[in-house]
């Protein structure tokens, strides 16, 4: 400190202090209202300890909602979306920084322009498209007058039927997610900042771009790796949207999702404790990611927002 | 080269506008962004982008292209004739009380969330700073709600401002305020606002520590030999030192709170009371998928994308003209 300002120092924990708690809080009364009864969980006000049915409560939602099968998909998707996308963009960010190649500048773009829209802003158009993967080829046959010359040589009109619909897989909850360049243009900012003396010298080892790639750059990456990896990890973890609306199953969708059916409506029995007792559950896996790799955590945050 | 030009601009927006950004020595078009140290050959790295690029075609290109195409379709609602309307779509929905609400109630949330996350933001990192102690504690507490799913934070905040059993509705209750977010429009949009605020409020908060922290220590301490207070230098110093840092949370916070609050709006009020908080991306999801007036969602998406991107463009150009980022001059 450069000068002594008790006063001011006062102040400033006092402020960080409030806000801690007001962070805090509303997690503190998720925890109590999951681990009260029903009865309990209606009394006003609400008790400030904890009570002792949490793990009655949780047994009620593991059996209501199926959380076991919702906590494995949520683990699936979001190291799915972690890992694809990882290794897709680690290829690719190579590819465009170290290759001299015909179009490389428009790949770059094509990459980039996939950077602006979040898969919010484009949910009705990517949801036909995934429930009917196909469409483009049948399109494509039907502009290319395939079938109209395969009609007029057999006299059999000739339609594709073929539909591939990822409604309700695994691939169609995390393949949408991963379509997008962040993590490209991340691994791409890094690669540059890389001395070049190190390329030259694998080159002169007689070192092949695939040996510099797994010997040189992945290796030196892996910081970067385990920052991004914990922020994908995140990312697919808290998705909501997409897992809404792109499984009719109920074993199929994540657990995020899976709390919306133990929300009490209208006229239902106001079960709030079960209600909060799923969103803790939910909420435990990422919240122990933060805490235990809090350094790549915070290096993660910092790099994916610039 | 453009990375000394703006020192903490977000790189991903900078290359995506590189004219805005391009000062000083620019180095010729073919050379950015490459090695001069690389490979050569045509065949790899296409089949090192393929995986990349195969992935985007299917899964963006071609429903970005086809949303664009179904903008300008009318389809009738058995799904059997589909006639080409032209902007038919998008001016009835220009025209439309509901849609003009709707793009009111954004402005109003997002505007709102916004000028909250930032001050507050502000705020603790400010004190972060100033605090010796405890430091790394106060982090990772004010961090936490990054982990938590805004989906999940919604069923919490709208389980504690429940007026029949939430804790924060018994308080507001027992102070004399009448609280009811199911029945009052004003009530919903303070929650949703409220919900939203506390879960990204730790993306302001880390970006703000992190800029000052980074800021030379030498500046501080000369402005205070000539008997600068702390108050004064934050103002004079500081603040104009962290201005890039500043309008990327600008940006990045209205893009969050149009765009990235379906969750927290769906968890909370879903939309409601009588659509008093059914902002732009919850509304393409009622009509889309609860009405099935595809024209009419594939329009307000097409009308989303170009305000995604348009956003980005202006704020930068504005950006780009007030403030100068050079701090070594």
């Amino acid at each position: 400190m450069i000068e002594r300002t008790p006063l001011l120092n006062a102040a400033c924990h006092a402020i960080l202090v409030l806000a801690a708690l007001l962070t805090c809080l509303p997690l503190y009364y998720a925890i109590v209202a999951g681990s009260l009864t029903t009865e309990a969980v209606q009394r006003v006000p609400l008790p400030l300890i904890p009570g002792d049915a949490f793990a009655d409560n949780a047994r009620a939602v593991w059996a209501r909602i199926g959380m076991g099968r919702l906590l494995l998909n949520s683990a699936i998707v979001a190291i799915g979306i972690a890992v694809g996308k990882l290794a897709i963009s680690l290829l690719s960010a190579f590819a465009i920084t170290y290759f001299r190649f015909r179009f490389r500048r428009a790949v770059f773009w094509l990459i980039f322009l996939s950077l602006m829209l979040p898969v919010e802003v484009r949910i009705v158009p990517t949801f036909e498209a995934m429930t009917d993967v196909l469409m483009p080829l049948r399109l494509l046959v039907q502009l290319t007058g395939i079938d109209a010359l395969a009609q007029a040589m057999t006299g059999w009109k000739v339609e594709i039927s073929a539909e591939w619909s990822l409604l309700n897989s695994y691939s169609g909850l995390i393949f949408p997610l991963m379509a997008s360049a962040t993590a490209t243009f991340l691994f791409r900012q890094f690669f540059l900042t890389i001395p070049d003396e190190l390329c030259d010298a694998a080159r002169i080892d007689g070192a092949s771009p695939m040996r510099f790639f797994w010997t040189i750059l992945l290796p030196m990456s892996r910081p970067n790796l385990a920052a991004l990896g914990i922020i994908f990890f995140l990312f697919g973890w808290n998705q909501y949207l997409w897992p809404l609306l792109f499984t009719t199953e109920p074993s199929m969708t994540t657990v995020v999702v899976g709390i919306k059916q133990l929300v009490p409506h209208g006229d239902s029995i106001p079960a709030w404790n079960l209600t909060m007792n799923a969103a803790v559950l939910a909420m435990l896996p990422p919240i122990a990611v933060v805490l235990l790799l809090q350094r790549w955590f915070v290096k993660g945050l910092i790099e994916s927002g610039k | 080269m453009s990375q000394t030009a703006a020192p903490s601009l977000p790189a991903t927006r900078r290359a995506l506008l590189p004219g805005l950004f391009r000062r000083g020595r620019a180095r010729p078009r073919e050379a950015q962004g490459i090695k001069a140290s690389g490979f050569k050959g045509q065949a790899l790295p296409l089949l090192l982008l393929a995986p990349q690029l195969l992935i985007l075609l299917l899964f963006f290109f071609i429903p970005a292209i086809r949303g664009l195409a179904q903008a300008f379709l009318l389809q009738d609602p058995f799904g059997q004739e589909v006639h080409f309307v032209g902007l038919e779509n998008i001016t009835a929905l220009l025209r439309s009380a509901e849609y003009r609400e709707s793009l009111r109630l954004s402005a109003v949330f997002a505007v709102a969330t916004t000028a909250l996350t930032f001050s507050v933001g502000l705020v603790l990192a400010f004190a972060t700073d100033r605090v010796t102690r405890g430091r790394t504690a106060y982090r990772a507490v004010l961090l936490l709600p990054y982990a938590i799913a805004p989906a999940v934070a919604g069923f919490v905040w709208a389980f504690l401002f429940n007026p029949l059993v939430g804790p924060a509705a018994g308080l507001l209750h027992a102070l004399g305020i009448a609280w009811d977010p199911n029945r009052d429009s004003g009530d919903a949009m303070l929650l949703v606002i409220l919900t939203a605020s506390w879960k990204h409020l730790c993306y302001d908060y880390i970006f703000l520590v992190a800029a000052l922290a980074a800021i030379p220590r030498s500046v501080i301490e000369a402005a205070a030999v000539d008997g600068a207070g702390p108050l004064r230098r934050f103002a004079n110093i500081t603040f104009p030192m962290i201005a890039p840092t500043v309008f990327f949370l600008l940006v990045m916070n209205t893009v969050y709170g149009l765009f990235e609050t379906f969750a927290i709006i769906d968890a909370t009020t879903r939309g409601g009371p009588a659509a008093a908080t059914s902002i732009l991306v919850y509304k393409v999801y009622v009509d889309g998928f609860v009405n099935l007036d595809l024209g009419s969602s594939a329009a307000q998406s097409v009308l989303l994308m170009i305000l995604a991107v348009s956003l980005t463009v202006v704020q930068f150009r504005l950006i780009e003209r007030r403030i100068s980022y050079d701090v070594s001059q």
